[in-house]
């Protein structure tokens, strides 16, 4: 599946590390064909991320945001370029590339803790004894502080904590990169400010590479190494990769007053409203 | 009901905290009077509710006893009257499980050998039909290829099964079961299929993420989704197996109600018949309400995402 070397030009100046990034997407093209129509949703899209990176993806509806990150979690399969993991090529999905889904998708007819159980179970069966597993478990629901819950069943629960067991399930996997699809979107703004909270939390102690995709500009910003801004479907493609140079923990309250944070959220929204600016008729 | 329990502690509560605080009188018997007052007609409104669900159903069937009375008491009348029915098939109705000798045994007997051959159809039927609605719903091409030779047979009636099953099993017992599975097997394939059909692709994906592979999406995934719609299959499906019973008792003879029947029928007891009837129409009831039982316990979660 990886595509010929292309002559095309990349989309923007890749930094050239002295370590082997740990993912890497390499002129990624994506296309559907319904019948006789082909839909270019992705073209040349080409981005490498680094070991503990942050990476949010941010863009205006039906710009492909998921269809890329599903490409990157194996669930769907590129048309041409090549997507690799520590320099493997990712072409199905698997627990090193856990997935936080928009809508949690927990599985109603298990608790709390089982939902959990049921991935722990699976990717640690032989490296785990049973005891381990437990714990395990439990220590994951206890860092998005639901351990409290862990037997009530997901129609039992609140929006907000039925996405917090959906980043311990994902978390539990102890993936490579952990990949989020607007993990905070169906959520009401207090809620996703503590779960935003908690992400970064974990995020500072667990050192994990993620790449959440995102409508929200202050949420990129608050929560990123560096925001990946897409240009509008179709055959959409990387626009800007902008670095958010802000230290670590970073505080909401704080932020709002400091020039780099509000220089980095005027540039996102400038790219999205006004050289971007969505039109509905396009799509 | 609920609502009884709950406030009877309050109640109670309410009462001794007045009367240990040591008021006056007065704010006592404030107290207490709109709480007697409260508690007797909540008391009322059970066995009110009670009675307003088995007083409508009782007075239809004295209605529809008493219509049949009238139109079969005339001198022309072919069906028995309920009161001859009383006269000639007492026995039959005050004691289900009596033995007078080999054929002349209460209904009650009869009934459980029929159940237990409902029972052997219908569990190969949930088996299978579980399996192949599985098969169907997975896959596109068994879909394609199945569906219309199952819309075709499910609509066979289960006496015309009898004479192909008698010339396959040259038996009249696997043949009886074979009718009852043919019965029942329809509605439980198409159900599960639809259900497997409609297993959301969030749980696919959590499947595919997890790499699950076949038979622990089979037993994680697939059942507990589309246990919704299997136990609905199941319903009906167990509806149809008893409705096939006599039938199937047609061919078997000796003891079962579907036989008793078709006994009786040769040998014009039609009183019997109608007691018969309304046997097999009371258990029928039951099935269906145990099945349905068993579904709520068995998906509950599922229900509500």
């Amino acid at each position: 599946m990886i595509a010929p070397v292309s002559p095309r030009p990349h989309t923007f100046a890749q930094a050239t590390l002295p370590n082997r990034p740990l993912l890497k997407i390499d002129h990624v093209d994506k296309s559907f064909r319904r019948g006789n129509s082909t839909s270019e949703v992705l073209k040349d899209v080409s981005l490498t991320i680094e070991k503990g990176e942050y990476v949010s993806i941010i863009g205006h509806s039906g710009c492909g945001k998921s269809t890329l990150l599903n490409l990157v979690a194996g669930l769907t399969q590129v048309t041409a370029g090549a997507i690799l993991l520590e320099d493997r090529e990712v072409n199905r999905p698997g627990p090193d590339r856990a997935v936080v889904f928009q809508n949690h998708s927990l599985l109603p007819w298990l608790t709390v803790y089982d939902n959990v159980r049921l991935a722990v179970d699976k990717v640690f069966s032989t490296i785990k004894s049973k005891t381990d597993r437990h714990a395990w478990t439990m220590h994951n629901l206890d860092l998005v502080q639901m351990g409290h819950a862990k037997d009530k069943r997901p129609a039992e629960i609140s929006g907000g904590m039925k996405q917090r067991v959906g980043i311990a399930r994902a978390l539990s996997m102890e993936p490579k990169v952990l990949l989020m699809d607007e993990p905070f979107g169906a959520l009401d703004a207090l809620t996703r400010a503590h779960l935003q909270d908690t992400v970064m939390q974990i995020h500072t102690r667990l050192g994990n590479t993620a790449i959440m995709i995102t409508h929200d500009v202050d949420e990129a910003v608050l929560l990123s190494d560096r925001i990946v801004m897409m240009t509008n479907g179709p055959a959409a493609g990387i626009g800007e990769v902008l670095e958010v140079k802000l230290e670590r923990p970073r505080d909401r309250l704080e932020l709002a007053t400091v020039p780099a944070y509000l220089a980095a959220r005027e540039s996102v929204l400038k790219f999205l409203y006004e050289r971007h600016r969505f039109v509905e008729a396009v799509a | 009901m609920a609502a009884t329990a709950s406030s009877a502690p309050f109640v109670d509560a309410s009462v001794t905290t007045a009367s240990a605080s040591a008021q006056a009188p007065a704010a006592k018997v404030v107290h207490a009077l709109p709480v007697a007052k409260r508690r007797s007609r909540l008391s009322w409104e059970t066995v009110g509710n009670f009675f307003a669900t088995v007083v409508p159903p009782l007075i239809v069937v004295a209605i529809l006893l008493l219509v049949w009375e009238l139109a079969s008491s005339g001198p022309k009348a072919t069906l028995p009257a309920p009161s001859r029915i009383w006269l000639e098939a007492r026995d039959l109705i005050v004691d289900p499980f009596f033995v007078n000798g080999p054929q002349d045994i209460g209904l009650g007997w009869r009934i459980l050998t029929s159940l237990q051959r409902v029972a052997i159809g219908f569990a190969l039927a949930a088996a299978c039909g579980i399996m192949l609605g599985c098969l169907v719903g997975q896959s596109d091409w068994a879909m394609r290829g199945l569906d219309p030779i199952f819309q075709m047979l499910r609509t066979v009636p289960p006496l015309a099964w009898l004479p192909i099953s008698l010339a396959a099993f040259r038996d009249s017992a696997p043949s009886a079961i074979f009718v009852i599975f043919i019965t029942a097997i329809w509605p439980i394939i198409i159900n599960t299929a639809v259900g497997i059909r409609n297993i959301p692709q969030d749980y696919r994906n959590v499947a595919a993420v997890l790499q699950l592979n076949p038979f622990e999406f089979f037993r994680r995934i697939m059942v507990p989704a589309a246990a919704p719609y299997i136990f609905t299959g199941l319903r009906i499906g167990v509806g149809l197996s008893w409705l096939a019973i006599v039938a199937a008792e047609m061919l078997t003879g000796g003891v079962g109600v579907g036989f008793f029947i078709w006994d009786a029928w040769n040998s014009s007891k039609l009183s019997d018949i109608v007691v018969a009837l309304a046997y097999i129409g009371v258990v029928g009831f039951i099935l269906d309400r145990a099945i349905a039982a068993l579904g709520n316990f068995a998906t509950r979660g599922t229900a509500a995402a």
